[in-house]
C-alpha cells in the first residue's frame, strides 16, 4: 500500500519536474545564448494557458486548440522579443530584471482585462480523462501520464536539436562566440528571435499542460517562475543538462515533501507540532535544497560551458 | 647568492588537453628585475594568474619569502606583499586618482571595519597616497576622476596603486602596452628608477623596455621556460632566436 | 552644490509641512499616503546601500520588510506591546535573516545572486503563508500599536508621521556616514572593480556581507514601521513584486545617491496612487512606464538635481 502511494507521488513529482523542465529549458537557453535574464518567461507560460483555453472553446477541438495556443505563444514571444527585449541584450542584468518585471505587470493586467481575474478551469476531452494502471494495483490519472510522456519526448527532441542539428550548432556557437556566428553570414538577430520564440513555445506548452491540473489565473506564471529559478540555480545556469537534472530533483523533492513530510514528522514530534511544521517545512524544502547545493557547489551541479 | 624571494617549482596548469603552464621553475632574487617574455599564446597570462593567486595550479608550488603560498587567494597574497598591474588597465574609474591610491593604502592599514569617520579626511590614508602620486608624476592630477586621465596616466596610476601597498614583489603585466613613444619612455625611465629598491617581475612585449630594465630574462614558449639568464645570454641563445626573437627580426 | 542643498532642504521643509497643510485642507489621506512613501523610502535607502553603493542586485529585499513586520506582529500576538523591544527585535531578527541569506548568496555573482535572493524571499513568503497560527495567507491584525513608554503615541497619525520622517532622515544620514567611511570605500571599490580590489589586498566578501546585514536590519525597521502603519501584517509584505518595487524606487531615484531612493519611493508610490485612482487596471499602464524608465531614464531623479546623481 505504502509503496504504491510512494510510487504515485514519485510519478506526480516526475510530472511536475517535466513541466519545470519545459520552462527551465527556454529560460536557460535564452540566458546562455542572449545573456538575457527574462522574468517575463512566466508570463509566456500564462499566455500559453489562456490562449489554449480560448482556442479550445473556439474550435471545439482539443488538439486544434493546443496547436493554436502553441502557435499563438510562439508569436507573442517573438513579438515581445522584437518590441521590447531586443534592446536589452546589451544592457546589464539589473536593467533586464527591471524591464522584464515591468512586462510582467503589464501581462498580468492585460490578461485580467481580457479574461477577468477569476480562475478558469480547463476541461479535458473524454479521451484524456480516466485512469491507467501503470503497475498492478496502482491506477494513475491518464492525463498526468500523458504530460510526463509529452515532456520526455520534447526533452529528447530538444536534446537532439541542440546537439545534433545545424540550428543547434549555431545556437551553441552563438552562445560562446557571437562574432564568429555573425562571420558565418548568419543573421544573429533572426537567430535570436527564433530561439526566443522557441523558448516561449516551450513555456506555453508547459502552461497549457498545467491548465487542467492547476488553476488558470493571472499571476500563475510567477509562482512557477521562481521555482524554475531554483531549478536553474541548482542545475547551473545556461546548461540544458543541468536544467533537466534540476527540474526532476526539484519536482520530486517538492512533491514528496508535500505528501510525506507531515506524516513523517509525526513519528518524531507531537502530531499537532507536525501538523504545524509539516506544511511550512514542505513549502521551504526546495529552497533549503538550493541553499545546500550552493554551499557545496556555488555554480550549481553542471556549471555552464559543460553542456 | 642572495636569498630568493620567490621560488616557483614545477608549476603546471592545463586547460583540457592544452598545457598552458608545463613545469615552470622560476627563482627571483631580492631586488632584481626579472622579465618574462614569450610569443603570444606562450602562457604568460596563465602564469601570471597563478603567481597572483587568481588561478589554481594543477601541481607544483610557489614559495614567497620562505612561505608556501600556493593555496593562498589573491587578497591573501596581496597582504603578504604581492602587488600587480593588469595587462588591461585596472583602476577605479569612478574614483579620483588620489582616492584610487588611498584605497591601496587603506588595504594595508589593518581591517576596514570602520564605519563612521570619513575616509577621505583621514590623513593617515591621504598623505601616503599623495606621496606616491607625486612619485609617479601624477601629483598635479590627484583630484581628477581616474576615468578622465589620459591612457598613459592611467597606467601610471595603476603602478602608483601597486607601489602604495609597499610591496615586496611587483608584478607588472605589460606596463607600456598601448602607450605612445613618449609615454612609454617616461614609464621605462620611472621603472628604472625603482631598480634595486624593488623586486619586479616584468611581463612585456616591448623588447626595448625589456632589455633596458631587466637584470635577468626568462623566455616562455608553449608553457615552458626555454631559456633563462642575463639579457646578453638570452639574446645570444640560439633556441630563443629561433623560437622567438627570430620571428621579429 | 549649494543649489542642491537648497533644493533638498526645501524638500524636507515641504515634508515637515505636510501634516499641517493636510489638516488645513482637510485631506488626512495625504498624511497616510506620505507616511507610506517615507516608510518605503527607508526600505529603498537601505537597499541602495548594497545595490547602489555595493553593486549587489538583491531581488529579495522585501524579505526584511516581512521579518520586521512579523516581529512586531508576533510579539503583539503574545501580548508584548513594548515598542522599544518590538522594534529592537525587528531589527535584530532582520539582521539575522540577512546574515543567513547573505552568507550563502553574497558568495555568488551576477544572475545567481539575483535568483537566489529572490528564491529565499519566496521561501519566507511561503513560510508566512503556511503558518496558520499567525493568520497564514490572510495575515493578522495588529490590534495594539507599538507602545513607547507613553513618550510617543503612534496612534496619532501626525505624531507617527513625524516619527517616520525623523527615522528616514536618520537612516539617510547613517548611510551617508557608512558609504564615506573606510568600510563604505571597500564595498564601493568592490562594486567599481572587483579584480582590482582583490589585487590590492581586500577580500570583499566579509565587507559585502556586513553591508548586506546592515541593509537588512534597516529594512527590518521599515517593516516594523509598516506593520504599525497598516495595523495589519500579511505575507504579501514579502511578495516578490514588493522586492521589485523597492528595487525600482532605487533605480528611479538614482543609484548611489543619498536622497535618490527616497525621491524614487515618492515618485513610484505617487504615480501608482494616481493611476490606481484613475483605473483599476493601472498596472497595464504602470508596467510599460517602468520598462520605458529603465530604457531611457537611467540617471534617476537625483541625476536631475544640480550637482549630479552621485553622493559620497
Amino acid at each position: 500500500m505504502t509503496t504504491i502511494l510512494v510510487f504515485e507521488q514519485l510519478l506526480n513529482g516526475l510530472q511536475f519536474g517535466v513541466m519545470l523542465f519545459l520552462m527551465a529549458a527556454g529560460l536557460t537557453l535564452v540566458f546562455g545564448i542572449m545573456n538575457l535574464v527574462n522574468l517575463a518567461h512566466g508570463s509566456l507560460y500564462m499566455v500559453g494557458a489562456y490562449l489554449t483555453v480560448s482556442a479550445v472553446q473556439w474550435t471545439g477541438n482539443y488538439l486544434a486548440g493546443v496547436a493554436l495556443g502553441l502557435l499563438g505563444t510562439l508569436a507573442v514571444g517573438m513579438l515581445v522579443e522584437v518590441i521590447a527585449l531586443r534592446t536589452l541584450y546589451e544592457r546589464d542584468h539589473l536593467d533586464q530584471v527591471l524591464a522584464t518585471f515591468g512586462l510582467i505587470l503589464f501581462f498580468n493586467e492585460l490578461i485580467a482585462i481580457i479574461w477577468g481575474r477569476t480562475a478558469l478551469y480547463m476541461s479535458l476531452p473524454a479521451w484524456l480523462q480516466g485512469h491507467i494502471e501503470i503497475i498492478p494495483g496502482s491506477i494513475y490519472p491518464l492525463y498526468r501520464a500523458v504530460v510526463i510522456g509529452v515532456g520526455l519526448v520534447v526533452g529528447a527532441l530538444l536534446w537532439f536539436v541542440v546537439t545534433r542539428t545545424r540550428l543547434g550548432m549555431l545556437i551553441r556557437a552563438g552562445a560562446s562566440n557571437r562574432t564568429m556566428v555573425a562571420a558565418l553570414g548568419i543573421n544573429i538577430r533572426l537567430l535570436y528571435t527564433v530561439v526566443f520564440g522557441f523558448g516561449a513555445a516551450l513555456a506555453g506548452l508547459a502552461g497549457l499542460m498545467a491548465g487542467p491540473i492547476y488553476a488558470v489565473q493571472p499571476g500563475m506564471g510567477e509562482l512557477i517562475l521562481i521555482q524554475v529559478f531554483v531549478v536553474i540555480v541548482i542545475g547551473g545556469i545556461g546548461s540544458i543538462r543541468g536544467a533537466l537534472v534540476g527540474s526532476l530533483v526539484v519536482g520530486v523533492v517538492d512533491t514528496l515533501g508535500r505528501a510525506f513530510l507531515k506524516p513523517l514528522l509525526g513519528h518524531f514530534i507531537s502530531p499537532p507540532a507536525a501538523e504545524a511544521a509539516g506544511p511550512a517545512l514542505a513549502s521551504m524544502l526546495i529552497y533549503l535544497l538550493m541553499a545546500l547545493v550552493l554551499s557545496l557547489r556555488p555554480e550549481g551541479l553542471f556549471p555552464a560551458k559543460s553542456g | 647568492m642572495a636569498e630568493s624571494i620567490l621560488a616557483v617549482q614545477a608549476l603546471r596548469k592545463s586547460f583540457g588537453a592544452l598545457a598552458a603552464t608545463d613545469g615552470v621553475d622560476l627563482d627571483l632574487r631580492e631586488g632584481e628585475t626579472h622579465a618574462i617574455i614569450g610569443p603570444n599564446g606562450a602562457g604568460k597570462t596563465t602564469l601570471i594568474g597563478q603567481l597572483a593567486g587568481n588561478l589554481r595550479p594543477d601541481s607544483g608550488s610557489i614559495r614567497f619569502a620562505g612561505e608556501d603560498i600556493t593555496h593562498l587567494s589573491a587578497p591573501q597574497r596581496a597582504r603578504r606583499g604581492f602587488a600587480r598591474s593588469f595587462q588591461i588597465t585596472s583602476i577605479y574609474r569612478d574614483f579620483t586618482a588620489l582616492d584610487n591610491v588611498a584605497l591601496a593604502v587603506q588595504a594595508h592599514a589593518g581591517h576596514s571595519f570602520r564605519f563612521w569617520r570619513a575616509a577621505r579626511e583621514e590623513r593617515a590614508l591621504r598623505d601616503p597616497a599623495r606621496v606616491v602620486l607625486e612619485e609617479v608624476g601624477l601629483g598635479a592630477r590627484a583630484d581628477v576622476l581616474a576615468a578622465n586621465l589620459a591612457h598613459g596616466e592611467q597606467r601610471q596610476l595603476e603602478v602608483a596603486m601597486a607601489l602604495a601597498t609597499r610591496p615586496r614583489l611587483l608584478l607588472l603585466d605589460e606596463p607600456v602596452a598601448g602607450m605612445g613613444l613618449e609615454e612609454s619612455e617616461r614609464m621605462v625611465q620611472f621603472l628604472s628608477g625603482l631598480k634595486g629598491r624593488q623586486t619586479i617581475i616584468l611581463v612585456e612585449h616591448d623588447m626595448d623596455a625589456v632589455f633596458t630594465l631587466a637584470d635577468r630574462i626568462s623566455v616562455l614558449v608553449y608553457g615552458r621556460i626555454i631559456a633563462s639568464g642575463a639579457p646578453e645570454e638570452v639574446r645570444a641563445n640560439a633556441e630563443v632566436r629561433r623560437a622567438y626573437l627570430g620571428e621579429e627580426a | 552644490m549649494r543649489a542642491r542643498t537648497l533644493i533638498l532642504a526645501a524638500c524636507v521643509l515641504l515634508l515637515l509641512a505636510v501634516p499641517p497643510l493636510a489638516t488645513v485642507f482637510n485631506q488626512p489621506y495625504y498624511i497616510d499616503l506620505l507616511r507610506r512613501v517615507l516608510i518605503f523610502g527607508i526600505a529603498a535607502v537601505s537597499l541602495n546601500l548594497i545595490l547602489g553603493y555595493g553593486g549587489l542586485v538583491s531581488f529579495g529585499h522585501a524579505a526584511y520588510l516581512g521579518v520586521g513586520a512579523y516581529s512586531v506582529g508576533i510579539l503583539a500576538f503574545y501580548g508584548i506591546h513594548n515598542g522599544w523591544l518590538q522594534w529592537a527585535v525587528a531589527i535584530v531578527a532582520s539582521a539575522l535573516v540577512a546574515l543567513l541569506i547573505g552568507a550563502i548568496s553574497v558568495r555568488t555573482r551576477g544572475i545567481y545572486f539575483i535568483m537566489i535572493t529572490l528564491a529565499f524571499t519566496q521561501m519566507l513568503y511561503y513560510l508566512g503563508v503556511s503558518v496558520e497560527e499567525f493568520g497564514g495567507d490572510d495575515g493578522m491584525r495588529l490590534k495594539v500599536k507599538s507602545q513607547f513608554s507613553g513618550l510617543v503615541d503612534l496612534g496619532d497619525p501626525v505624531t507617527y508621521y513625524y516619527v517616520v520622517l525623523a527615522l528616514l532622515l536618520a537612516c539617510m544620514y547613517l548611510v551617508h556616514r557608512l558609504v564615506n567611511s573606510r568600510f563604505g570605500r571597500v564595498i564601493r571599490a568592490a562594486k567599481s572593480n572587483e579584480a582590482r580590489t582583490r589585487a590590492i589586498g581586500f577580500s570583499p566578501y566579509p565587507y559585502q556581507l556586513v553591508a548586506f546585514v546592515i541593509a537588512g536590519a534597516m529594512c527590518g525597521l521599515a517593516g516594523a514601521l509598516l506593520a504599525n502603519h497598516t495595523a495589519y501584517i500579511t505575507p504579501a509584505f514579502m511578495d516578490w513584486t514588493r522586492s521589485g518595487e523597492i528595487m525600482f524606487m532605487v533605480i528611479l531615484g538614482g543609484m548611489g545617491s543619498i536622497p535618490g531612493p527616497a525621491l524614487g519611493a515618492f515618485a513610484l508610490l505617487i504615480v501608482e496612487d494616481q493611476l490606481a485612482g484613475w483605473t483599476q487596471h493601472w498596472q497595464v499602464i504602470f508596467g510599460p512606464l517602468l520598462v520605458l524608465s529603465v530604457l531611457f531614464f537611467k540617471r534617476g531623479l537625483a541625476g536631475l538635481l544640480p550637482g549630479g546623481g552621485k553622493d559620497g
